[in-house]
């Protein structure tokens, strides 16, 4: 009985700082790659070592990278101690809400009725899948 | 949209689903991780099915980063988010799975989110200064 809440809580622990964690690396990784351009065309002109330099050494990219390690290791505590179709839909679905407030809150987004009722239907599609 | 950005979101949709399944199927091998033994986490990288993850997850970071560097955030993640539908019809028809009406219905809302953020234009801030714009800014030997 313990055990079986224990395992609860700190699945829910672990959901709730990949959404976060992955939110604020999903908005740090998007700056990075705007204010950089389009990889392809990067790549077209200026060879791929050039492009990978490039996206390196852009600070949001870093700090991106170390949100997404964070919301890595969480998902990887969440997993176990629950199993996959309680982790992955959970997590999922509360960071495409997350991210849609995010991006419009920090990347000045315009995130439309149309972008809305994606993110949403997508979320609780999601929802359903993991049931 | 052309052929190669499909292509990126194909790979960001593709890489994802398989690369969580394999950490997953490694992670049950690995056990349960407490609180105690945090650095524990650091080791499961050695379990060759969470190493095979990781390579998917990096392949899913690379078209996520290049989707990126042309879409919108809020654009991308429910453009990619068919892997879902594509882990369940993998489930069904692959490994004979039976999928239940309700996940059914997860998948046709899943479906149609994807339908409605791909019916609309892929960006809508267009950043104020590009590099590309300005190769001057870019490092000469970065």
């Amino acid at each position: 009985m313990i055990r079986h809440a224990m395992s609860n809580l700190n699945a829910w622990l672990a959901i709730l700082f990949v959404v976060l964690s992955s939110s604020a690396g999903d908005v740090l990784l998007s700056r990075a790659m705007k204010q950089i351009g389009d990889l392809g065309q990067w790549r077209a002109r200026r060879g791929f070592t050039f492009v990978g330099l490039l996206i390196v050494r852009n600070r949001y990219f870093v700090l991106g990278v170390g949100c997404m390690a964070i919301a890595f290791y969480s998902l990887l505590f969440g997993l176990s101690w629950n199993d996959v179709s309680l982790i992955g839909p959970a997590a999922a679905s509360l960071t495409f809400v997350a991210n849609a407030i995010a991006a419009r809150i920090f990347l000045h987004e315009h995130v439309d009725r149309r972008r809305w009722t994606a993110a949403l239907l997508v979320a609780a599609g999601v929802v359903l899948m993991g049931l | 949209m052309n052929l190669r950005k499909y292509l990126v979101l194909a790979g960001v949709t593709v890489f994802a689903p398989v690369g969580d399944s394999l950490l997953s199927y490694g992670m049950k091998q690995v056990g349960n991780i407490h609180l105690s033994n945090i650095p524990d986490l650091l080791l499961a990288i050695t379990n060759p099915w969470v190493g095979i993850g990781i390579v998917m997850l990096l392949g899913f970071f690379a078209s996520y980063m290049t989707a990126l560097s042309w879409a919108d955030l809020t654009y991308v993640l429910p453009a990619s988010s068919l892997g879902y539908v594509l882990l369940a019809l993998i489930a069904r028809f692959a490994l004979h799975e039976r999928i239940s009406l309700t996940r059914w219905i997860g998948i046709a809302l899943v479906s149609s989110g994807v339908g409605f953020v791909t019916s609309g234009p892929e960006v809508t801030n267009r950043p104020r200064r590009s590099h590309m714009a300005d190769d001057s800014a870019a490092p000469e030997h970065p």
